[in-house]
């Protein structure tokens, strides 16, 4: 139908500096902003760096920023801007830069490896497992993730304090270890794991503050802070902050020790 | 040139979709250490795509499924082309495959008992597809995305190392498959982000690179399925079996323009969708071809009975197999009964509630309402034949995965051929790459554990021609001062016209002159590939990375479009205006494509000669107690006179 | 690249946050373009009215009873210096030594509950401490150690004024079941002020039970739903009510302060209560 001339400002650039540059690029109707990074690839800048893959929201590698706004370039959609406005295009801030719009997400990698796995219910071979729907809505939700880290990216514990990678795995791993905590199979606990202390523990719970930017930008909308990191940090408080969670748990130890 | 780093593994998986990690974890489970490449991050494969599930006989819906149904299922989807021991493995072994993944982490949706829920899909006779609401893939791409981090976990406790058995390296593009002598010693490939080459020795390598969607325009799959895998199988000697079978999947969008051939899933259907055309009326009851003509319903109350008795009634020819629906809505279209952007109309608003359709839809509901901003609980979508798989692929044994003809070649998954025969039914890709991806490591690591006093040598003159040639394109522009060649090329633009020509010419309906155009067309635009220059340096650059890719995608188109010159008939996936008809004497016969040069690489430039050699054969007879499961009456519709009474 | 082995370098006296070396050079703080400091203003605004006003009003000890209404910020009233309310929440606990306003007792709990509130926590944090200001804003503060320390940490202990907001919400409900009598301490009647306290008492309880906490016990901390259906199932209740936490706790904190400006109004003889019967 109709096809207009929009203006860009994409920061191109590596580690070692960069900048935002101005395109004029057109813009058809029905387009997202990927397909306008494709069309400044194809006709202006064919080595503008772009992590892109299945085009239709599902793989999470076209991560970037629009408009200061963490998103998908592919789920984001042209006629939600003005046709006067500039658009500016930038890769995630929380991450090293690599090059353009590329970042090097490999600290979620390394988050992701630091989360105990799922834990196999010893005695129950392939074929034997039984769940009910009830029981495992909870964590399918939380699988529903298609890992695009744009939580990771806005998620100010680290976005803004470089120093707290160490200690915190962020929302989307936080999440992983309630949908572990929530799975109705899962024995890490038999095994002597205590996913819920770890969360806290291991696992930098307490840098969550809650203020729920993982949520916002969520393009899955999973709800990660009500769903997952609230009933996290709950089942942590049954842990380590309730007197009479713990009393209960000491008298039931030491009858359970006595009795043999 | 600098030296190229080299690093020695055992097995090297080409490919991290579902294919390529189910064989890497069987690999490293038997001990070998294995090294996984892929071209986008790790958990991002196109396996994510996958929308409608696992098809398994586990019987959890419908108790009389069994292995034989589905073998049988498989067969008639597949016009008995396919290799049959495969899909006798495969129909097998599927439900053990799912099962796995439960015990490695995976959610499936359950049955009121707690079991598997199975659903309903075009050309299985059960309910027979593991799902998890509309995103199985996602959930069987992370399920072996996190059993690998699961036994990462254990090496790290065992040897203070993560990468010390399994290591994957993402966003890293395998240019060539290296060999000695006859045997496979190695990959030559080289990082994305920096641009650096390097080389994995290893005697054992697993293709699992997927398809070539995109050397087609409308497509539903993503840059990576350029025939990376096939193309590398082809240089490295292994040949590649009936390539002219692409299946175009019925249902992708139309509109917007941008997302136009983005999938739309079956489950669709599976669940009570129905396809109109812009009279109104649910057309496809007038495609039901004579083989099928049995189990499919006559009339629209018969159709929607189904849905809740399906044993007293026929299923709605909405779901017959991919091919027949796609070719249908092809001709609606073609007959001025389209909807407005070129589709037809599918429709659950009018047959579900609101909320049955985003509890069982969610993602399509999330997809239309994002991109198109079509709200699919108030109104029909649009949708139309998309180009989704190859059916076609490297040949390979069908009990290890073995490539033919080259020793420490394994493939599994979509670059793999055989089978699905001429159509893969829905369902079938998922379970074939945990059967076959499971059974490519296995013989991979035992092939790797056998030669280990006897490890095949990379040899530097590959590496360096290698690596020549993956630099080609950015000395072109020097080169183009001499006459021989013209301007440089863009990457990008020969790709489109590649994809047109593709779309056009050897798409879903073929005709001999159209294909001989396309063949002279591929020849030209071989040449012109030859001057694809980019600019800039190697750091992540997508230009350079295009202009690599358009090697394999030539390569492979060409491949396709002699095989469907060839084939003179209509059977699943091929589809030849001037040979509407399936032909049972070409049953049995198989194409094989090689190179015309085997030695000379890719000198081959000469348009009329082609890369590609064609090579007929006849395949084994569909063993008899296989053929016992079908009445003689089908088999009469299928198999020669002459196989018939063998 | 292989998965993550890269060593992240991390620089001693690094810039900080988005503008750390290794980021992508951009100086501004963020680059958002919409009003994006419009909700931590309101919210910061909206708490500051509430703050100011309850001050004032706890502090006052004055016109918080007016037969048949006591306000609930003066319910129940536990010390000797409470004005008498015949069969009202006068329970004396505290003696005569108490000698400053009695809501101050009693404000304890209510106030703990809201403070430690999940939804209140974000708001004050965005609103108050800008931690974040926004999403993707950067925030002003050099470190930064979320509930990991104290005084923070103690925001754990939610749970306890979880309960102890179901002992008041349980008191208040009781006041409201006293605003069905008129100014003689007849039973059968309402007026204006019955209204205002039911609306609120309502309020208040959907607020209460849709706490994260409540949630978290009734079912939340299950393993098996399928084996515990009625736990199960007001589970599920409290998550819908759980999913407008953010709304309950704005209107039920209007409308306390508004039934608490109802009983001053009449108190102070601003207007008599209207009757209806």
């Amino acid at each position: 139908m109709s096809s207009y001339e929009a203006r860009f400002k994409v920061w191109r650039g590596d580690a070692d500096g960069g900048g935002l540059e101005d395109f004029k690029v057109e813009v058809n109707d029905g387009e997202v902003v990927l397909d306008i990074i494709h069309r400044l690839q194809a006709t202006q800048a064919p080595d503008l760096a772009v992590r892109w893959n299945c085009k239709a929201g599902k793989c999470g590698s076209c991560s970037a920023e629009i408009n200061g706004r963490p998103r998908l370039l592919c789920m984001t959609r042209m006629s939600v801007f003005d046709r006067e406005e500039t658009i500016t295009v930038t890769p995630l801030r929380a991450f090293p830069v690599v090059r353009d719009l590329v970042t090097n997400v490999g600290f979620n990698y390394d988050k992701a490896r630091e989360i105990p796995s799922f834990v196999p219910p010893p005695g129950l071979g392939p074929g034997e497992y039984r769940m009910m729907q009830e029981d495992v809505d909870r964590s399918q939700e939380f699988r529903k993730c298609i890992e695009c880290f744009l939580c990771q990216d806005t998620c100010h514990v680290v976005r803004d304090h470089e120093e707290n990678k160490q200690a915190f795995a962020g929302p989307r791993f936080l999440m992983r270890v309630a949908e572990l905590d929530m799975h109705p199979l899962d024995a890490a606990a038999e095994s002597g794991l205590d996913r819920k202390r770890a969360a806290q523990d291991e696992h930098g719970l307490g840098y969550c503050n809650i203020t729920k930017c993982c949520t916002e930008v969520c393009p899955e909308g999973i709800k990660i802070t009500d769903n997952a990191l609230i009933p996290l940090k709950e089942r942590a408080v049954d842990r380590k902050y309730d007197p009479l969670v713990w009393l209960g748990n000491k008298i039931r130890r030491r009858s359970a020790s006595s009795g043999g | 040139m600098s030296v190229v780093e080299r690093q020695e593994w055992d097995v090297v998986v080409v490919g991290a979709g579902g294919a390529g990690l189910r064989a890497a974890i069987e690999a490293r489970e038997r001990g070998a250490r294995t090294a996984v490449i892929c071209k986008s991050l790790f958990g991002k494969a196109h396996t994510v795509m996958a929308e409608g599930g696992i098809a398994a006989a586990m019987a959890n819906a419908n108790p009389h499924d069994n292995w034989q149904v589905h073998f049988r299922d498989t067969l008639r989807g597949g016009k008995f082309l396919n290799q049959w021991r495969m899909a006798e493995l495969h129909a097998q072994e599927a439900p053990d495959r799912v099962w796995e993944l439960e015990t490695w982490g995976a959610l499936f949706d359950r049955t009121k008992d707690g079991r598997i829920s199975q659903r309903n899909f075009g050309g299985h006779e059960y309910p027979r597809l593991a799902h998890v609401g509309d995103r199985t893939g996602l959930e069987l791409i992370r399920t072996l995305q996190q059993k690998i981090v699961a036994l990462q976990q254990e090496d790290f406790k065992e040897t203070g190392d993560y990468e010390s058995r399994l290591k994957v390296f993402q966003e890293c593009t395998v240019t060539r498959v290296l060999k000695d002598g006859s045997r496979v010693s190695g990959v030559f490939a080289y990082e994305r982000e920096s641009g650096r080459f390097f080389v994995l020795e290893a005697p054992a390598v697993v293709i699992a690179t997927g398809g070539i969607g995109k050397s087609f325009k409308v497509t539903s799959n993503s840059w990576e399925y350029t025939g990376d895998g096939h193309a590398l199988a082809l240089l490295a000697g292994a040949p590649l079996l009936n390539m002219e079978f692409v299946q175009f999947h019925p249902t992708g969008m139309v509109w917007p323009p941008s997302v136009k051939g983005i999938l739309v899933t079956e489950s669709v259907r599976g669940d009570g969708g129905v396809l109109r055309n812009s009279d109104g009326k649910r057309f496809m009851f007038d495609y039901i071809p004579d083989v099928f003509k049995e189990k499919y319903a006559e009339t629209e109350d018969e159709a929607d009975r189904w849905y809740d008795d399906p044993d007293n009634n026929r299923r709605p020819p909405e779901l017959l197999p991919r091919d027949e629906v796609a070719r249908a809505i092809n001709a609606e279209v073609k007959e001025g009964r389209g909807s407005p952007h070129g589709g037809v109309f599918l429709d659950v608003s009018t047959r579900m509630p609101a909320e049955v359709i985003k509890r069982r839809l969610p993602s399509m509901y999330h997809q239309f309402k994002e991109l198109a901003d079509v709200d699919i609980t108030a109104e029909a979508m649009e949708v139309g034949p998309t180009c989704h798989y190859v059916m076609g692929g490297i040949a390979v044994e069908s009990d290890s995965a073995a490539a033919r003809g080259v020793p420490g070649l394994y493939a599994a998954g979509e670059v793999a051929g055989g089978m699905h025969g001429s159509n893969r039914l829905g369902g079938n890709s998922l379970s074939d790459l945990l059967v076959f991806g499971r059974r490519a490591g296995l013989h991979a690591a035992e092939y790797a554990a056998g030669v280990t006093a006897d490890r095949p040598r990379v040899h530097d003159g590959q590496v360096s021609s290698a690596a020549a040639e993956a630099l080609r394109p950015f000395s072109v522009e020097a080169e183009i001062e001499e006459p021989a060649g013209g301007p440089p090329e863009n990457p990008y633009t020969l790709h489109q016209e590649l994809q047109q020509t593709m779309n056009d010419l050897v798409g879903i309906i073929r005709r001999e002159p159209e294909m001989k155009q396309a063949l002279e067309k591929l020849a030209e635009l071989r040449v012109r590939a030859r001057r694809a220059g980019v600019e800039g340096h190697r750091q992540f650059n997508p230009g350079w990375h295009l202009a690599l890719d358009l090697r394999n995608m030539l390569l492979v188109s060409e491949c396709v479009a002699r095989a469907a010159l060839e084939r003179t008939e209509s059977r699943g996936g091929h589809t030849r205006e001037d040979h509407p008809s399936m032909d049972r004497r070409w049953r049995r016969i198989n194409l094989l494509c090689g190179l015309t040069d085997p030695t000379g690489g890719l000198t081959a430039t000469d348009p009329l000669r082609g890369q590609i050699a064609l090579t007929r054969e006849t395949t084994e007879p569909i063993r008899p107690d296989l053929l016992a499961l079908f009445d003689k009456e089908e088999l009469v519709k299928y198999l020669a006179e002459e196989e018939l009474y063998e | 690249m292989a998965t993550g082995t890269e060593p992240t370098t991390t620089d001693p006296h690094p810039p900080g946050g988005v503008r750390s070396v290794n980021r992508a050079a951009i100086a501004a703080p963020h680059l958002r373009t919409d009003r994006w400091w419009l909700a931590p203003a309101t919210t910061a605004a909206g708490l500051l009215a509430f703050i100011v006003y309850s001050t004032w009003r706890a502090f006052a000890n004055a016109d918080y009873y007016a037969a048949p209404y006591v306000s609930p910020f003066y319910s129940p009233c536990l010390a000797e210096n409470c004005e008498p309310m015949k069969a009202g929440p006068n329970w004396e606990i505290f003696g005569s030594w108490w000698g400053i306003s009695p809501a101050i007792i009693i404000l304890i709990f209510p106030l703990g509950f809201r403070l430690t509130c999940y939804y209140y926590r974000k708001a004050y944090y965005r609103g108050f401490w800008a931690s974040p200001p926004a999403c993707a804003v950067a925030e002003p503060h050099k470190k930064y150690s979320g509930e990991t320390r104290f005084p923070l940490v103690l925001q754990n202990i939610h749970r306890y004024f979880f309960y102890a907001a179901i002992l008041v919400a349980g008191i208040l409900t009781y006041d409201t079941v006293l605003a069905f009598r008129d100014e003689n301490y007849e039973w059968g009647h309402m007026g204006l002020g019955t209204l205002v306290f039911l609306v609120n008492i309502v309020l208040i309880w959907a607020y209460t039970i849709s706490c994260h906490s409540c949630r978290h016990i009734v079912g939340g901390k299950l393993k098996h739903f399928s084996k515990h259906p009625v736990r199960y199932r007001m589970w599920q209740w409290v998550g819908k009510l759980n999913a407008r936490h953010m709304m309950l706790a704005w209107t039920s904190l209007v409308s306390v302060a508004l039934a608490d400006f109802y009983v001053y109004l009449v108190a102070s003889g601003v207007f008599d209560d209207p009757r209806f019967f």
